[in-house]
């Protein structure tokens, strides 16, 4: 296998065009939520506004060389996670990074961010930044559970680890999707799914109006940015390996556009109509709904 | 001196013994410094822009005022759409927001939560309480004028504001921060031996050193 050069700077086109549309997606999901709550909601271009003044801040504080290390992590993992699954298949421009092992790759990237998260929150020595750790961690351990599950089951399914030979087998028609030809895996992968977005009723880790902030608490200025940066990449890469392994994929920016809205209003629609978990419910129901619909799945493949 | 405070030895799980003196290892003592704008002008502008439309508040319910926070966020109100929102941490606050009288305990609090938030930073007094002490202006346990502890960019008169008062307010200290006047941060670290000689004037029991984050 040859390494072609210029497979860089299409991957930074890529990750910019990522990036922008994390960043306005976001802000339309606050605002679909805000209007559910009869809200206007944030402007649709407030994360940029947020992003670019927390650049603007003039002074910093550090805790340690972990503390730096944390949201520098975050990021790589997001941007690892990006640039290892191929975002538009079938172009030569937007693969990406992609090869035959990817799938287990992916899967480390996503628990990878979360270390470097807990190390650097660790170092701030905030306690609300401990407790939101230690929950964090244990949630998504648990929703990482039915996740691995129910990506076996689909590895099983197709024989192959490699994303791009998964989502060529799902082409040709929206009965050939792994939904409708393997669904209690694809059902089992959404419930974790919503477990690691952050949004009610899973986001103990944050835990408003009980633990502020959680693992972010000391975090600030460009460090905190960084991180914002972050959470825009992360779901939309999160959501491509979601995409590719069970809707099928997408051939061209505006059908990736469409599905990554789609598949991220789901979260946002569960988080609108549910209040908030508390921590040892929401692995509970991770343990009676999620995990056993990814043991199912993978006896059926 | 509180008895917790002071210089003790600590024996550790594996009986090796270490000093612990909580004052220097808890709290740092480093003064702030001034930290000037980005000398290119337009560059300054851009982020003063920025700043004022990105309000995250530090409240501070200190009194009757803190109740009126609350509805600022509902849908009434609904302040996100100015681009105005909480967050829980002083750290990644802008404004902090003090709402009415403060008594001398709380002062002490509400000074080191301050230090902790990065500059730029704003203060905004809300209440009669904040400007000139309101009911509580011959007590034996509030300050009087917030503005001799902490350099404050803007009052919100009334006793108490309504949401709409503080939505005007926003709206002010935004102006204020455009025209890049709300170098209030910087005012607090060129006179810093002043504040701190007023905060020590009214805490009696100031057993902290001149800490700053
Ligand atoms: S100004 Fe009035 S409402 Fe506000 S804290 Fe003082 S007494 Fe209470």
């Amino acid at each position: 296998m040859t390494f072609e050069w210029m497979k860089i700077p299409y991957a930074l086109l890529t990750l910019f065009i990522v990036v922008n549309y994390g960043l306005l997606l976001s802000a339309l999901i606050a605002k679909i939520g805000a209007r559910a709550g009869r809200r206007h909601g944030i402007p649709i271009y407030q994360n940029y506004i947020d992003l670019l003044k927390n650049f603007a801040q003039r002074s910093s504080v550090t805790h340690g060389v972990m503390f730096y290390l944390g949201p520098v992590f975050r990021l790589t993992g997001g941007i690892g996670l990006l640039m290892f699954v191929p975002v538009i298949y079938g172009s030569a421009m937007f693969s990406n990074l992609s090869f035959a092992g990817d799938l287990i790759l992916a899967l480390y990237f996503v628990f990878f961010s979360t270390l470097g998260m807990a190390l650097g929150a660790g170092e701030s020595g905030h306690p609300h930044a401990a407790i939101g750790v230690s929950r964090g961690l244990a949630q998504v351990t648990m929703a990482e559970l039915p996740l691995a599950l129910a990506v076996f089951a689909v590895a099983l399914q197709y024989h192959t680890l490699s994303i791009t030979d998964i989502v060529a087998a799902q082409q040709g028609g929206i009965l050939h999707w792994t939904v409708f030809t393997n669904p209690v895996a694809v059902a089992a992968a959404m419930l974790a799914f919503l477990g690691t977005m952050m949004r009610p009723p899973f986001d103990v880790v944050i835990a408003p109006q009980e633990i502020p902030i959680g693992p972010p608490t000391e975090y600030h200025s460009a460090y905190l940015a960084l991180m914002q940066a972050n959470r825009a990449i992360f779901p939309i890469a999160k959501i491509v390996i979601y995409m590719s392994l069970f809707f099928g994929g997408a051939t061209s920016w505006p059908v990736f556009f469409l599905k990554a809205f789609l598949i991220y209003l789901f979260a946002a629609f569960v988080g609108v109509v549910f209040p908030r978990f508390r921590v040892e419910q929401s692995i509970r129901w991770f343990l009676v709904w999620a995990v056993p619909l990814g043991i199912l799945s993978l006896l059926l493949a | 001196m509180k008895d917790e405070l002071k210089k003790r030895i600590v024996k550790g799980p594996d009986g090796f013994e270490f000093e612990v003196d909580p004052i220097n290892d808890y709290y740092c003592d480093a003064a702030p410094k001034v930290h000037p704008p980005v000398y290119v002008k337009i560059v300054e502008d851009l982020f003063n822009w920025a700043r004022s439309e990105s309000i995250w508040i530090l409240g501070f319910g200190t009194g009757c005022g803190a109740i009126e926070m609350r509805p600022l966020m509902t849908p009434r109100f609904d302040a996100y759409r100015f681009g105005v929102q909480w967050r829980p941490t002083p750290r990644q606050s802008n404004l902090f927001i003090i709402s009415g009288y403060l008594s001398v305990k709380t002062l002490k609090r509400v000074i080191r939560s301050y230090e902790q938030m990065q500059s730029p930073k704003y203060v905004m007094g809300l209440g009669s309480c904040t400007i000139n002490g309101g009911m509580y202006w011959d007590s034996y346990n509030t300050i009087k004028r917030l503005d001799q502890y902490l350099p404050v960019d803007l009052y919100v008169a009334g006793c108490m504001p309504r949401p709409e008062a503080l939505l005007k307010g926003f709206d002010d200290l935004k102006k204020i921060i455009r025209a890049g006047k709300a170098e209030g941060a910087n005012l607090y670290a060129e006179n810093f031996d002043w504040y701190k000689a007023n905060q020590k004037k009214v805490i009696q029991d100031w057993d902290m050193p001149d800490y700053n984050w």
